[in-house]
């Protein structure tokens, strides 16, 4: 299985870090440990989410402002 | 002693609340999930009032530095010690030197942490309890920071013990939250009151602690009135009024709040009604985006509620005697 990167929180997924910036990654970008893919936004806070894998993106499996859960995958590593 | 590793998301010092400054602009603050958060104190064997700590969303990683029993009670987030899982509404323990670490949330919202002996930060007019937003009570009145050491009380819990499941309670999908429509009731057309029973609304990502936004419903529409002086033009202004605790405003008529145990106590917009407060512990567990029903009761309806609510906490007791 594909190794993936999940939300540690439930809340809302967003891939820029404010609306007219570009994504914090893109597919076909590297990850190393520690590296930024996206913001979660809960109790008026966004919270970083970093990689604990590292890898190539193959995909992401939420959308920018997707309604996430805990646990649910948000990126594939290929 | 515990040393906090990492302190989750918003994990705080909670007990049963600080009752009798509502009117000073002090709310009561405590576990917003008071049946969970007995039960925790219980399996541990603490008074039910003891302080615990409330972890939102996301659990904390605490070293122990001594001997001790532990429960986890309230969200499904599986409670690891040293890496070994152990189960949640059930007693553990945990030798010095141990780490308490968590896996994901898996149902729920907030987890709360009993320790045997209770968590021993100074009590501040009369609760261990902490308001963030007053930096009131609890450990140095804020949420805990990598690096705390918290003071652990002298306890006595057995590990092993567990509460039945038929004692437990969890907000359905969708969440039914019970509500007794309140005095500025009639403000409200008709047709838009019964939407807002019929809608079913989400929970906003913004719902904390002080109060908890739903948004998906269709906006008030209100009666034509004349505006009371000093009330402002907005038609869901008041003249300021004092907000009880599970009270819902709806600014501006878009999106409700339910003010919960950190909230304000009075302001200036009016209230639609007020969740009965045998459904508040329920509001503690439910998580960004959960959908949810409002079901208007009468009064006798949410004096039973409450009733069946004490002599449910009442057989906790007794199993857990």
């Amino acid at each position: 299985m594909a190794e993936q990167i999940v939300s540690p929180l439930p809340g809302t997924f967003y891939r820029k870090p404010s609306p007219d910036e570009p994504n914090f990654k893109n597919e076909g970008d590297t990850v190393a440990v520690g590296d930024v893919i996206g913001l979660v936004e809960v109790m008026k806070t966004f919270n970083e989410v970093k990689a604990d894998k590292a890898g190539t993106i193959a995909s992401f499996v939420a959308d920018n402002e997707e309604a996430v859960m805990a646990g649910q995958p948000l990126v594939e590593l290929g | 002693m515990i040393k906090v590793l990492n302190p989750g998301l918003a994990t705080s010092v909670q007990d049963m609340g600080r009752h009798g400054y509502y009117h000073l602009g002090i709310p009561q603050s405590g576990g917003m999930d008071q049946l969970a958060l007995q039960a925790a104190n219980l399996l541990v064997g603490n008074a039910s009032d003891a302080a615990v700590l409330e972890a939102t969303f996301m659990g904390p990683e605490l070293e122990f530095t001594a001997d001790a029993v532990v429960a986890v009670t309230g969200a499904a987030m599986t409670p690891k010690v040293d890496g070994a899982e152990q189960a949640n509404w059930e007693s553990f323990a945990v030798k010095a030197g141990q780490v308490l670490s968590f896996d994901y949330l898996k149902g729920g919202a907030r987890a709360y942490i009993a320790i045997s002996g209770g968590i021993d930060v100074p009590v501040v007019l009369g609760s261990r309890s902490t308001y963030t937003l007053g930096a009131l009570g609890g450990f140095q009145g804020r949420p805990l920071a990598a690096g705390d050491e918290v003071p652990v009380g002298q306890g006595k819990g057995t590990a092993g013990r567990s509460l039945d499941a038929s004692l437990r309670r969890a907000p359905g999908s969708p969440a039914e939250i019970r509500v007794l429509p309140g005095i500025y009731w009639h403000w409200v057309t008709d047709k838009s009151g019964a939407q807002f029973y019929e809608d079913t609304w989400k929970v906003a990502p913004e719902a904390d602690r002080i109060g908890y936004r739903f948004r998906g419903g269709r906006p008030i529409e209100f009666t034509e009135r004349e505006r009371p002086f000093g009330a402002g033009s907005d038609p869901s202004n008041i003249v300021d009024g004092c907000y009880p605790y599970g009270s819902i405003q709806v600014p501006g008529g878009t999106e409700p709040i339910i003010l919960h145990r950190d909230a304000v106590s009075g302001g200036g917009y009016f209230m639609l009604g007020t969740v009965i407060s045998a459904d508040m512990d329920l509001i503690g567990q439910m998580q960004p985006h959960t959908p949810t029903q409002f079901v208007k009761v009468t009064m006798d309806e949410a004096l039973q509620a409450r009733a069946d609510r004490t002599a449910l906490i009442g057989r906790i007791h007794e199993a857990l005697a």
